[in-house]
């Protein structure tokens, strides 16, 4: 058993930032665990722009947003391997990996940081029947096939879901040549970014269907076609709204799944909600030493915040490592009206540093409310937004100054109000 | 000229031309699909029941129990998983407890051992997410369950092994016999000539025996659907769960599989087209709605994949299994349905005794009954995968992370006898692509690795059948460049 302080789980964005972050915070030992071939994780199949522009004020693709932190790793000389697969993690951080050199290696870890990521909710997870034939892929999977493989899938092509992959894949689609015939949301609402709409829909004539869902599927061998129904206000598909369309591939794009098989097998509670762990105001979980970032804590909108949470977190995972204590985190951000979830979801003001980051979404779309965080019952925090969208992570920051002011915090709510 | 044909390569004609290739015999089994257990023997239930359900006297009867017995040793052979858990028959009503008596009584008829009656207490003990409605239940302990399409792979690879021909792609279009020899054509424009006829054709048996014999079978489609749930709620019942017959008519299951996840199902639906394996909304409502009353809090939001399959059901309702009256040297294996799979093993038996009769058979010497063992990694200690990993580095890569099943898995499934050809075949072998994530991210990897081993390129790769490519050519900008350098 070899001994490592700090284990990355993922050489995606969060584990990268994490790595860079935690070997300049004194960090001695680390190691990057990636189970593909290459550093960067999903951002190598995302060959569009728009990633950066928070983080480096300027519009990269993918790979160059990834490729800024693989050369800080490089450059910084911390060791990683690849084509390593994590086949188990214990309670007290023994680290199991496995891959084609080295067989099966076991780690002790100082901390465990959990950047995994999340994978894609697949068709048998919604309630899509119909015939079992080829051409029905998640976005993400087409994205790689197409992106990275160089192949195309299909020549007329229905997306489910709006997610910022299946609008993304209108747009490549389309761009190699195939007929995107909509895209299908079965809410009022889509769930992905507005530029995103705007770029790879509108600019191309693609239209988008919203409380509209796919029924049922046909197809011999190959999909033929698709029903496509109205849905009414309790997401029921409308009797009478069918209508089939004729298509080869269905690309689906309907909801993204934090990845914690691991994290599970480490005792970590996880939140019914994000399906991340529920962590503090370090980003660490239930489970002493082990700390979670990026989309395997919850789905983010934009890689910029995967980037700026790692970092956050590393620094945690370097003091647990340190032996530096922490006070108990034993005071509850709560959810309060139109907030489905917060990050942190519990925190101890005395061990905030500067701000308290809290990052959130909202339950469904509002247009001129307020974002109000009440500590003890009193607003500490209050914002007019024009719009607010499921879609978009929204943050609250409170100062050190304003909750060092509050002596006795008993709870803390962030709520969508007026 | 074989001596025997097999048409059907599901777990009938797969377990019969494994029984037969103990004797000096020339088999060749037909099959219409790519692989072997694509029709009814992939999608059902996969118990391999107690025997305490069909009718004394009937061949249901006879070898259900009989067959079940055998399981414990063909699994270790044929290394295919199976776990015996036992089976519990609940009933939601005092006043049914004496239909309970009469299953039992049924059963010990049956051959059926350690049958008894329980209490709600101990049904609570035994299966705490049981619902409230459920009073009693009859306990079957040797009940099991298994996967159906890797034990018919297993059986299949055996009679391999020692022999048996497979040919795939084989749809038979006409059977005829003259002068004591049948003549098989396929649509492919093959033809074959055999001295023993065995129809194993499942949904398709009354097609061939109809075009032997004047006593006609009717195999009419009965299907049936099901939910499959993620591992993560694969503990949530631990026996094999079915129920009495209710007011809502013939019940459904609730159970875990051999693999570790949960299965709910089937209903009961009379069908035509015994090609229509689609789900439905409607028959999802109605098992769903028959489970609750076994099982509450069902973790619906767990469910990670819709399949229905098709029982090979006869008018008659019995298994029918033997020499055509009218023909001789036919031999139907027809209207195997529930319990067929738990069965098979007594069937091949039966038919193999059928031959025996008739013909004098020679003990095949080079018989081995044990097929070549499969590794699987997941179940392997670190010191066995750091064995195997030395030895070949691709079971050192983790291609499907949901179920850790690594390259050298995957190879292996295709370079096996009677190995995988399609996307579908590596994730029966290796279950690969099976588990939550459904092939997100190992799809791409099997792809590549599958044209790789064929030596097809990878727009050649099909999901399951001709015509079912999962890529349809290269991207616009790769193949205007590539067309340009040719």
């Amino acid at each position: 058993m070899k001994n490592v302080d700090i284990v990355i789980v993922g050489g995606g964005p969060a584990g990268l930032a994490a790595a860079v972050s935690a070997k300049r915070h004194g960090a001695d030992s680390i190691l990057i665990l990636e189970r593909d071939a290459s550093l960067g994780g999903i951002l190598n199949q995302c060959i569009h722009s728009g990633f950066g522009l928070h983080r480096f004020k300027e519009e990269l693709t993918g790979p160059e947003y990834a490729q800024r932190y693989i050369s800080l790793v490089e450059e910084l000389e911390i060791p990683y391997l690849l084509g390593t697969t994590v086949i188990d993690i214990t309670h007290d951080r023994k680290v199991t990996a496995v891959n084609s050199e080295d067989g099966v290696i076991e780690i002790q870890a100082g901390a465990v940081i959990m950047a995994a990521g999340c994978r894609e909710r697949p068709a048998g997870a919604i309630n899509i029947y119909g015939d079992r034939c080829t051409g029905i892929y998640t976005a993400g999977t087409a994205q790689k096939f197409v992106n990275i493989d160089g192949y195309m899938l299909g020549k007329k092509i229905i997306i489910l879901g709006s997610g910022d992959i299946g609008l993304i894949m209108a747009r490549r689609m389309t761009l190699e040549g195939a007929e995107v015939k909509a895209v299908i949301e079965i809410m009022p609402f889509s769930s992905g970014l507005n530029r995103n709409i705007v770029q790879c829909l509108n600019d191309f004539g693609i239209p988008l269907y919203l409380s509209h869902t796919v029924t049922s599927i046909k197809g011999d061998k190959r999909l033929e076609s698709v029903t496509v129904a109205e849905v009414d206000q309790s997401l029921k598909p409308i009797k009478g709204s069918e209508r089939e369309v004729e298509c080869d591939t269905l690309l689906l794009s309907v909801g993204l799944l934090p990845e914690n098989e691991m994290s599970k097998r480490a005792d970590v509670v996880l939140s019914g909600v994000t399906g991340g762990a529920v962590v503090n105001e370090r980003f660490e979980t239930s489970t002493p030493g082990i700390f979670a970032c990026g989309n395997v804590l919850h789905v983010h909108d934009l890689v910029d915040y995967v980037s700026e949470e790692s970092e956050r977190a590393a620094k945690y995972a370097v003091d647990f490592v340190r032996g530096r204590t922490y006070a108990e985190s034993d005071i509850q951000i709560t959810p309060g009206s139109g907030v489905r979830y917060t990050v942190p979801f519990k925190i101890n003001p005395h061990n905030i540093e500067d701000n308290l980051v809290i990052r959130f979404r909202v339950s469904t779309r509002y247009s001129d409310k307020r974002i109000r965080v009440l500590i003890n019952g009193e607003p500490v925090m209050s914002r007019l937004e024009p719009a607010l969208v499921p879609a978009e992570m929204q943050t609250a920051v409170i100062s050190r100054e304003k909750l060092n002011a509050i002596p006795d915090i008993r709870d803390i709510v962030v709520e969508v109000g007026d | 000229m074989t001596d025997v044909l097999i048409i059907g390569g599901g777990i009938s004609g797969s377990a019969i031309a494994r029984e037969l290739s103990r004797y000096q015999l020339n088999i060749t089994v037909l099959e219409k699909d790519v692989d072997v257990s694509a029709g009814t023997s992939k999608a059902n239930s996969g118990i391999v029941h107690a025997g305490f359900d069909a009718k004394p006297g009937t061949l249901k009867g006879r070898l259900n129990a009989k067959s079940n017995a055998m399981f414990d040793r063909l699994a270790k052979e044929l290394d295919f998983p199976f776990k015996r858990i036992g089976a519990l028959v609940l009933c939601f009503d005092e006043a049914d407890i004496p239909k309970l008596e009469q299953l039992k009584v049924r059963g010990e008829e049956n051959g059926v051992e350690g049958l008894r009656i329980i209490d709600r207490d101990e049904l609570m003990q035994l299966e705490p997410n049981m619902s409230d409605i459920a009073v009693a239940a009859l306990y079957a302990p040797t009940s099991g369950i298994v996967c159906p399409y890797e034990m018919t792979i297993a059986f299949a690879e055996n009679a391999a092994q020692n022999g048996v021909s497979f040919v795939f792609n084989a749809k038979v279009t006409s059977v005829s016999k003259e002068n004591g020899i049948f003549t098989v054509k396929t649509e492919s424009g093959a033809e074959y000539t055999c001295h023993i006829l065995i129809n194993a054709a499942g949904l398709y048996a009354d097609e061939i025996n109809n075009m032997l014999s004047e006593r006609k079978l009717k195999i009419r489609p009965r299907k049936g659907e099901y939910s499959l749930f993620d591992k993560a709620v694969g503990g949530f019942v631990n026996h094999t769960i079915f129920q009495l017959p209710t007011n809502l008519g013939k019940g459904v299951l609730v159970t875990p599989t051999v693999e570790g996840n949960m299965l709910i199902g089937p209903n009961a639906e009379d069908i035509d087209d015994k090609a229509d394996v689609s789900t439905t909304a409607e028959g999802h409502r109605e098992i769903f709605e028959k489970a609750e009353l076994s099982v509450k809090d069902i973790p619906y939001k767990q469910i990670i994949k819709a399949f229905s399959g098709l029982r090979a059901h006869e008018a008659g309702g019995d298994f029918i299994i033997g020499e055509a009256e009218d023909c001789e040297n036919l031999i139907n294996v027809a209207g195997i349905e529930s319990p067929g799979l738990s069965s098979a093993p007594a069937i091949a038996e039966m038919v193999a005794d059928i031959i025996k009769q008739k013909h004098e058979l020679k003990e095949n010497p080079d018989f081995n009954p044990c097929r070549k063992p499969v590794i699987r990694f997941r179940d392997l200690d670190n010191e066995a995968r750091n064995r195997i990993i030395e030895k070949n580095p691709a079971y050192g890569t983790v291609v499907c992370r949901c179920e850790t099943v690594t390259e050298g898995e995957i190879v292996d499934a295709i370079r096996r006898p009677l190995g995988a050809t399609t996307f579908d075949g590596v994730k029966r072998r290796t279950r690969a692509g099976m588990g939550r994530c459904q092939s997100g991210f190992c799809s791409p990897r099997i792809v590549e690795i599958l044209a790789r081993e064929l030596g097809v390129d990878i727009t050649e790769v099909t999901k399951s059948v001709h015509g079912s490519n999962i890529l349809i050519g290269r991207d616009k900008l790769i193949g205007d460049a590539e067309n340009e350098k040719r």
